[in-house]
């Protein structure tokens, strides 16, 4: 068996993307017709054979909880292990201030003590991947490293990725250098802020942060401890999206159109699994034309759709057009309504002959249950 | 065992021999219908949504996919503590075992099944019909009329009266008579092979008829004529929703364009009366840059270029550029290649069609069928 724990570490920016994570975390935004955020993380996870997998949040969990339930859908409702959610706790002596996620993970020690699993794959919910943890880990053991971090060498960082970190490394693969990309440079090594190393060393770092004092943030205690640390890089290959803001929401959403990287995404190492809703198959009527498109089952769809991802029960009225554009949940676009280059959140109705028109560099985000 | 008030009994052994091809290896309960479900799943949701929460399932003819396929019944939300599904197969006893040899006698065999959890009624369901019905409405009338047997039927066209069994009724609903099959009919309520009876009535009917040398231990021909015979309170419970027995090819195919039609009454759409089924695991559905789709339906992980007309696509179907597939119902993960034509076809799970092909004719009335896992090589015209 892996000798592998699984921590989701959802201590994720959603500054960028307020327009859809004002009332969800980053984890629980809807992507791809079908799938929440998590969906990837803890799939690759469970695709590896990892069987133990806690998710640390920081608030706003309603919605990610009810995604999550017993962990059914990714076949982790066990006896032993299974899924842990671990919510911040908010006592009288930290005055519900959120100090980082080092804090979280000092609350939640008796779990991390308790696991039995003797290593570590620490991984956020933004890195959108399929991804084969065996070949990281077995690097992981070839170097003999104390920690692994899963990096992609990227040509797109003037872009792409914006904020994340990148790492410097020597001929070896060791990391001698952690940054910040701010689109300086076209090539970066992006960090996916993945890390796989012994559960006595994280429990370390973490102890050793809270009683110093001396890092709030997990990823700023490597950055502390780079030095000190044998920290080696893993280069990923595969297909990477990494959504920290609206537009790297929408523009990934938009490469998903491409059947490659869908089927990469979907398939390559092992599949993405997600909550089932029972919705029957999408109806196309008479006057249906769409092209370009994704869409999900449950949508009755007689209007035309161009370049688009619709969601689970979507309703797209005769002579409505939706173009360029994401249609969350239970959305209704009604008769001879337009939408272009928008985002609508859930259960968002467009009545009648409205129109709703963004920027292919500026989508427009219609808030949940908004009435257009 | 704690007491249930009603617990369900579906009969899935039947082979469905008319389905040739399609039944070859699966029980037909277990066919594929509508986009993404198999026939068992709307009796299964019919129970789970009348709040049925204990269902014996009764196999024998190729149980193997249908085992698998319930498992232990949580995508109905069957896996209960108390209850749940039980897959019933026949079994051996110290006097040696039997096939069920008809429907009452494979309840007769799982008398201790029902008698454990001592239900006042039981309801005995057939797993080859597609409707939804809720049950707990019917066992209200049953109790109402005071009924010992309640019987749903439904109006057939008189026409196809001889096709079905009809009960003649009284004006308060109470069975009078009842004629399996008749030439001449005077009534043309169907049986819709849907029954609830008083447990205790039915046990000691199911006990005289094993008895019974002569009897071929059916519950339309042997049971409900005998109970009929004796004055047992038999009553016909009317049922005006959309109801389909799918025994031919002709029929399963119809069922399936049946819910393409704009007045269609069997609504799959209907968040309070969801039919449940194994989910696939597969991304939306992608129609590409040259799909044309109308008047279809499409289950997920499909990816189409080609033409899709007045058809039913199941999970995970590819149909390639400048291909027309009308009329047409095609099951999981077929694989339609370019410039292929196809009409009026049901193609069974995980065919490869490859490029060129022509299936089906429009103007025949028959329906073309070709089989599961078939492998037809590039330019095969099949009618």
């Amino acid at each position: 068996m892996l000798d592998y724990m699984g921590i989701i570490n959802l201590n994720e920016r959603e500054d960028n993307i307020k327009g859809l994570t004002g009332h969800r975390p980053l984890a629980a935004v809807p992507i791809a017709g079908r799938y929440r955020m998590i969906d990837f993380a803890l799939s690759n996870l469970v695709n590896a054979g990892v069987q133990n997998i806690s998710i640390f949040t920081q608030n706003k969990y309603r919605s990610l909880l009810d995604h999550l339930g017993t962990g059914k859908a990714w076949d982790l409702d066990r006896k032993n292990d299974g899924l842990f959610i671990m919510n911040p706790m908010y006592d009288y002596y930290n005055l519900g201030i959120y100090r980082g996620d080092i804090e979280n993970f000092k609350c939640h020690m008796d779990y991390l003590n308790f696991s039995k699993q003797n290593n570590v794959i620490i991984t956020p919910s933004n890195m959108i991947c399929n991804l084969d943890y065996w070949e990281a880990i077995k690097q992981h053991n070839e170097t003999g490293a104390d920690i692994t971090i899963i990096y992609k060498k990227a040509d797109n960082c003037t872009v792409d990725f914006q904020y994340c970190n990148t790492l410097e490394m020597d001929e070896y693969g060791r990391v001698e250098r952690i940054d910040i990309n701010f689109g300086n440079e076209n090539e970066c090594n992006v960090s996916m802020d993945m890390y796989i190393m012994k559960k006595s060393l994280f429990l370390d770092i973490v102890n050793s942060c809270v009683s110093t004092g001396y890092c709030d943030y997990f990823r700023e205690a490597v950055y502390k401890y780079l030095h000190k640390l044998k920290i080696f890089g893993y280069g990923f290959k595969g297909y990477l999206a990494c959504i920290n803001s609206a537009y790297s929401y929408y523009k990934t959403s938009m490469q998903l159109l491409n059947m490659d990287i869908s089927k990469e995404l979907f398939f390559k190492n092992g599949l993405i699994y997600t909550k089932v809703k029972d919705e029957p198959p999408t109806k196309y009527k008479e006057n249906a034309r769409v092209i370009n498109s994704l869409v999900a089952n449950g949508c009755t769809i007689d209007g035309q759709v161009e370049n688009s991802i619709l969601f689970r029960s979507v309703k797209i009225k005769k002579g409505a057009v939706v173009k360029d554009s994401i249609i969350m949940q239970n959305c209704s676009i009604e008769e001879e309504s337009r939408v272009i280059n928008a985002i609508l959140d859930k259960s968002v109705r467009v009545s009648k002959g409205k129109r709703i028109i963004g920027y292919a560099d500026n989508p427009e985000i219609i808030e949940k249950k908004a009435v257009i | 065992m704690k007491k249930k008030e009603w617990i369900a009994m579906i009969l899935a052994g039947g082979q469905g021999s008319r389905l040739t091809l399609l039944t070859k290896k699966i029980a037909k309960p277990a066919v594929y219908f509508g986009g993404k479900y198999r026939i068992i799943d709307f009796v299964l949701s019919n129970c789970s949504n009348s709040g049925i929460d204990t269902v014996g399932v009764l196999t024998q003819y190729q149980p193997l996919v249908l085992n698998s396929y319930i498992g232990i019944g949580s995508p109905w939300d069957l896996d209960r503590k108390k209850g749940g599904v039980t897959l019933l197969p026949p079994y051996v006893n110290e006097r040696g075992g039997e096939w069920y040899k008809g429907t009452a006698n494979a309840i007769y065999q799982n008398i201790n099944f029902v008698d454990e959890y001592d239900p006042d009624y039981v309801v005995v369901l057939s797993g080859d019909h597609i409707y939804k019905m809720d049950y707990s409405k019917m066992l209200d009338y049953h109790k109402e009329t005071s009924a010992e047997a309640t019987i749903a039927v439904i109006e057939v066209p008189w026409e196809e009266t001889c096709r079905f069994g009809i009960m003649n009724t009284g004006p308060d609903g109470r069975i009078e008579e009842f004629a399996e099959k008749p030439r001449n009919s005077k009534s043309n309520l169907a049986s819709m092979g849907i029954y609830i009876f008083n447990w205790d009535i039915l046990k000691k009917y199911l006990v005289e008829d094993e008895a019974d040398p002569e009897s071929s231990n059916d519950f339309g021909k042997n049971i409900i004529p005998k109970m009929l015979n004796s004055g047992i309170r038999l009553f016909a419970y009317p049922f005006d929703g959309y109801w389909k027995d799918v025994g031919t090819i002709e029929s399963l195919w119809e069922a399936n364009m049946d819910l393409l039609k704009e007045d269609n009454r069997l609504n799959l759409f209907d968040p309070k009366w969801k039919i449940y089924s194994v989910n696939a695991i597969k991304p939306p559905h992608f129609a590409g840059a040259t799909a044309d789709i109308k008047c279809s339906m499409v289950g997920e992980g499909c990816v189409i270029h080609g033409e899709v007309r007045n058809s039913v696509l199941f999970p995970g179907v590819y149909i390639g550029k400048d291909t027309k597939v009308i009329d047409t119902v095609v099951m999981p993960k077929v694989m339609i290649g370019e410039n292929v034509v196809v009409e009026r076809a049901i193609i069974g799970l995980e065919s490869v069609i490859n490029n060129g092909c022509r299936i089906g004719d429009s103007t025949s009335g028959s329906i073309t069928l070709i089989g599961e896992y078939e492998q037809l090589p590039q330019g095969t015209v099949y009618i």
